[in-house]
């Protein structure tokens, strides 16, 4: 390779019509790139995970990459409630998604382990009332 | 498992271009929780599902799924077919319900990948026994 890349997304909470869109641009960057398959797909899982969770639950935010060599590194930021305890979201299947979020096939509470399980580091900060940081890294093993 | 045999299969209809209908499938994973298809499923699969909202295409984009199967005879939108044509990912309808959709399937010798793996403490006990 030897290139590297970096770049930012907008997100709009609630606006489910455009949501995956910046996983996907992410996603057409790795390809182009011709990143392994298999990082590709761990990387748009986490990143869609993380844009799910932001249109769910906050008002806006952003979703910054960077690519080197060895690493790709996503921040995932918004504007929003925040979440009160991080280890008990982090916990498969705790959800406090409402009934039309589940009618869409989420809200099961998956979404936080399964970005934990296809990262190599992942980070989760949060304020109550101002928003919610996730950054996480995933190696470019050769 | 190709497409064209899946389709002969379920008695489903390809609702977008055929394209891609020469690929195959390995295995299927089955559901309407999109959250189970991001943490479950296998790369290069069959989706069989009853939910045809726009996120079940970008699940399947994410998560490189080869195909995807409405049951039910439940039909996404035309903006939501567009989306699937954009990512060369095939949807078919078929008005079989979900069970027998994937009894079929099973019946040709599809499997889906968790399948596969429970098998294998059986086989480990037939060599300790
Ligand atoms: N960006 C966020 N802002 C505020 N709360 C969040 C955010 N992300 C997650 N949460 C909280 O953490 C909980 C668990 O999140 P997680 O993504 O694991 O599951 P989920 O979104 O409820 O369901 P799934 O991801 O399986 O669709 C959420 O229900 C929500 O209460
Ligand atoms: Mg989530």
């Amino acid at each position: 390779m030897g290139n590297g890349a970096d770049g930012i997304f907008f997100l709009t909470g609630k606006d489910f019509n455009n949501a995956g869109t910046a996983s996907s641009n992410l996603k057409a960057v790795l390809e182009r790139m011709g990143i392994a398959q298999d990082i590709i797909r761990r990387t748009a899982i986490a990143a869609f995970e993380a844009e799910m969770n932001v249109v769910i639950y906050a008002v806006a935010g952003m979703m910054k990459y960077r690519v080197t060599d060895t690493e790709i590194s996503v921040t995932v930021q918004d504007m929003g409630q925040g979440i009160p305890n991080i280890d008990l979201a982090m916990t498969e299947g705790y959800s406090t998604a409402p009934d039309h979020i589940r009618a869409m096939g989420f809200g099961s509470g998956m979404g936080l382990p399964n970005i934990k399980k296809n990262t190599d580091n992942l980070s989760v900060n949060s304020i109550v009332g101002e928003g919610t940081t996730l950054e996480f890294v995933i190696q470019i093993k050769d | 498992m190709s497409l064209d045999e899946i389709r002969d299969i379920l008695n489903a209809t390809v609702i977008t271009h055929q394209a891609s209908l020469r690929n195959s499938v390995e295995s299927v994973y089955c559901a309407d929780l999109m959250s189970d298809v991001l943490s479950f499923s296998d790369s290069g699969c069959l989706l069989i599902t009853g939910l045809t909202n726009a996120q079940v295409i970008r699940t399947a984009e994410m998560a490189a799924i080869s195909v995807i199967v409405f049951v039910q005879g439940k039909r996404p939108a035309l903006q939501t077919i567009r989306l699937a044509d954009e990512k060369d990912i095939p949807l078919l309808v078929t008005d079989l319900p979900m069970f027998d959709a994937c009894g079929r399937l099973f019946e040709k010798g599809l499997r889906s990948q968790s399948a596969s793996i429970s098998r294998a403490p059986i086989v480990a006990c037939h060599e300790g026994c």
